[in-house]
């Protein structure tokens, strides 16, 4: 078929099927990207404006002191973590990860159950001061700004 | 002493990187003889100057000379010899000396073997290493100096990460370096050939090579690093889509159709232009992939510090040469003549329709990999992991597997389906059948499903290009790619399995009791205090019986470094043939039960198996190519004795 154009439109024809195939495939990332793509929470806006249940998220904030129980099956723990005014409780099947520790932060991927609870797939929590979850990055930073501005607020 | 002798070194090397550029570019005018003649020896001696420079480097470490920063930062006297000298590159300063160390090696290995392309286009190229190379010798010299010493000795260094204190890491990243760096060859070849206007198949010929060697490093860089995460993190996941996986995956794809279209260019003389952006593109993919892990932008344990000035640095590095090279071939290839026409049905259609595959992939894990820094500068924080990659990526992927099968079947130029009907149809049977039995057998995603289908008719397919061949005949390289692409379906396999089969157990068990998992029965005897050089453990005895036979024993354990202070996970793994037994041990639950999680991943070894079969085929396919040219330059020289001989 293709032996029959000129050299000239052999090579237009090339370039046209890779762009369309190329741009195509932008087309599908971009879609795809806004249906697929997991949203961070933080504790306020799960209360305020809560992701549909089911669908994939993350949530990251603070593992609040004396929250954390393990359940009797001995592997699925509860804790709640929030964000200085709202928190969310949080439920978790599995081996905690290696910093996991109450008043410190984490964030959490899976989805809120028709009940209120996150149900999460995986925790991630700070592994050392070279590998801090983005999120939790700023979240510490931001926290020691508002716990300066509540003591100031007090003083 | 060291340190100073080290930084000298490194001064010299880009002292000469500067010449070189110099000398190749005059060399682009006539009557510029003697400048042009320094080219070579500065690409030589500047690759020597490097690695003895990355010498010192690792003779800092291995003494732990705390009066260097980066030592004190890095390392520790604790800790074993073989961490001190990979310590030396598990950081960012130590890390890019090994970057810019590697590049001028390579520089240096072309100017020492190189004979192949017109002596203008060869000036050209290395003029163009060593433009690329002035770049980050700037970026260490000035951002990230890795032999400044501190003004008072640290008394102790402040240690590596313990996840790094492991021996695959101590290979991993020289390994995925020279893969990465490597492709700067091809960077520089597209470039040179595009300033001299020389795409010929010649060109591609004397390209592949080089674009070979990285490929198999970066495949077994890759190869690696996933079996370290499988093993390391104690996740048990061996491909988890992380933007530092993703960096090292884009300029393998990106190669892997560099190979491919420089193949058709130099057996056919077609895909000219198509040819060298896929050369300025592999390269840049690994650029993109530095700056995405350096700039502190990601954060993983692969970004070692988060520094804006860096980032800064290599953003701006990234956009003069990439879009520098990008407007060079924007201006040149219109004027790179077309090459020869093919049919739609012939090996070289093939080729092109998996190298837009290829292409399109690699846009789809660049889109998944840039939208969450897009969205972050409009404030909104999103991640994007296997729901997007993996059936975007899929509606790529299966055609290309497709095709993959068939291509090498087909002749050059010209070709008729009725000629490969009969292979054709055997693959296909056995992919069906396979499909339809395990659609009837057992649930499993429609991903897993079409992988395990088409991983049999993919394996089928990759010998037919035997048939009918005398096999003592076949060129090597026929070889390494009958090699490579089982080895494709060998990995394919293994993935299917692993996702469609694997089992899952978390249980909290007492000591004396024992859990299930698939036809596992695992015990536990025991959890004892262990310890190592620099850290301590609580270390689970399991039993494990595989379908009730003979019991043994397996340790894994949940470690404590102290310095710096951090726990790591250590799974233990027994490898059967048909698959991996993976068990972690977690806390107590308080109540003197032990969490543990156990995994039973069949076939799950493949991956890395088929993995290494990939890399091999590159091997097979390098030492033919290079075996050729060798005769070739022998038959070239007897010629040229006999004809001296007669006149």
């Amino acid at each position: 078929m293709m032996g029959g154009l000129k050299a000239k439109h052999q090579r237009l024809v090339l370039v046209v099927i890779a762009l369309v195939a190329l741009i195509g495939a932008g087309l599908l990332a971009a879609s795809a990207l806004r249906n697929q793509a997991s949203y961070f929470y933080v504790p306020t806006q799960m209360a305020e404006d809560p992701p549909a249940p089911g669908q994939a998220v993350r949530l990251g904030g603070m593992v609040q002191e004396g929250s954390l129980k393990t359940m009797s099956d001995g592997i699925t723990i509860t804790f709640l973590v929030g964000d200085g005014d709202v928190t969310v409780p949080v439920r978790f099947a599995g081996i905690l990860p290696d910093l996991f520790v109450e008043g410190s932060g984490v964030v959490a991927e899976g989805k809120l159950d028709a009940s209120g609870t996150f149900v999460a797939d995986n925790l991630l929590a700070k592994h050392d001061e070279n590998y801090v979850p983005r999120e939790l990055q700023d979240m510490t930073e931001h926290q020691k700004n508002q716990v300066v501005a509540e003591t100031e607020a007090g003083a | 002493m060291i340190a100073e002798l080290g930084l000298a070194a490194l001064w010299l090397a880009a002292a000469l990187a500067a010449l070189q550029l110099v000398a190749g570019a005059f060399a682009q005018r006539d009557g510029a003889a003697e400048l042009a003649a320094l080219a070579r020896p500065a690409a030589i001696i500047q690759g020597l100057l490097a690695a003895f420079s990355f010498l010192m480097l690792l003779i800092l470490f291995a003494r732990t000379d705390l009066s260097v920063k980066l030592v004190a930062m890095n390392s520790h006297s604790a800790k074993p010899m073989i961490f001190k000298l990979s310590g030396a590159f598990g950081n960012h300063e130590g890390s890019m000396l090994l970057w810019i160390t590697v590049m001028a090696l390579a520089g240096a290995l072309i100017a020492a073997v190189e004979r192949r392309l017109p002596e203008r286009t060869m000036m050209a190229t290395l003029g163009a290493q060593a433009f690329v190379g002035l770049g980050f010798y700037a970026f260490l010299l000035f951002s990230s100096n890795p032999f400044e010493r501190l003004p008072e000795p640290a008394l102790e260094g402040m240690g590596l990460n313990p996840l790094l204190q492991d021996i695959g890491l101590v290979f991993h990243p020289p390994t995925l370096y020279v893969g990465y760096v490597g492709l700067s060859v091809a960077f520089s070849f597209a470039v040179g050939a595009l300033l001299t206007r020389q795409v010929t198949p010649d060109f591609a010929r004397a390209m592949r090579p080089w674009v070979l060697g990285a490929w198999i490093f970066l495949t077994l860089g890759i190869t690696a690093g996933s079996y370290w995460a499988y093993y390391e993190l104690g996740w048990g996941g061996w491909w988890f889509w992380d933007p530092v996986e993703n960096a090292s995956l884009m300029p393998w794809l990106a190669a892997t159709a560099l190979l491919h279209s420089a193949s058709v260019l130099a057996a056919r003389d077609a895909l000219r232009a198509w040819t060298i952006m896929l050369g300025v593109v592999a390269f840049s993919m690994s650029m993109v992939g530095t700056f995405l892990v350096r700039s502190g932008i990601l954060t993983s344990v692969h970004a070692f510090a988060v520094d804006p000035e860096r980032g800064t640095f290599i953003l701006i590095l990234l956009s003069i040469y990439i879009g520098g090279a990008l407007l060079l071939f924007g201006l040149r290839a219109g004027t790179v003549a077309e090459g020869e026409r093919f049919s739609v049905t012939s090996r070289e259609a093939a080729l092109v329709f998996n190298n837009v595959m290829l292409s399109a992939i690699l846009g789809i894990v660049l889109l998944g990999t840039l939208y969450p820094l897009v969205t972050e500068a409009f404030d909104v924080r999103v991640s994007v992991g296997p729901p997007y990659f993996n059936p975007v990526g899929a509606i790529f992927v299966v055609p290309m597997l497709i095709v993959m099968a068939v291509g090498p079947l087909l002749r050059w130029r010209q070709d008729s389906v009725a000629r490969i009907r009969l292979p054709m149809v055997i693959a296909a049977t056995a992919t069906l059948a396979v499909l339809f039995l395990v659609m009837l057998t057992s649930d499993i995603g429609i991903l897993p499903l079409l992988g395990l289908s088409l991983s049999f008719g993919l394996a089928i397919a990759s010998f037919m290009p035997l048939r009918g061949r005398k096999l003592r005949m076949l060129p090597l390289a026929t070889w390494g790619m009958v090699m490579a692409h089982f080895g494709i379906a060998v990995s394919l396999f293994g993935m299917a399995c692993e996702s469609a089969f694997s089992e899952e157990t978390l249980a909290a068990v007492e000591i004396g009791d024992s859990a299930e998992v698939g036809p596992w029965s695992v015990a536990l005897s025991e959890v004892r205090p262990t310890a190592g050089p620099n850290w301590t453990a609580l270390e689970g005895r399991l039993m494990v019986s595989y379908d009730g036979g003979k019991p043994r024993e397996i340790d894994p354990q949940s470690r404590n470094f102290w310095a710096p202070p951090q726990e790591t996970t250590e799974s233990a793994l027994v490898t059967r043939w048909n698959g991996q037994l993976y068990a972690v041990i977690g806390r107590e639950a308080g109540d003197g039960r032990w969490q543990l999680r156990l995994w039973w991943k069949p076939f799950v070894t493949l991956i890395w198996y088929g993995g290494v079969l990939i890399a091999l085929g590159g091997v097979l396919a390098l030492i033919g190519r290079l075996l050729n040219d060798l005769k070739r330059r022998s038959v070239k020289s007897r010629g040229a004795a006999r004809r001296e001989a007669q006149a």
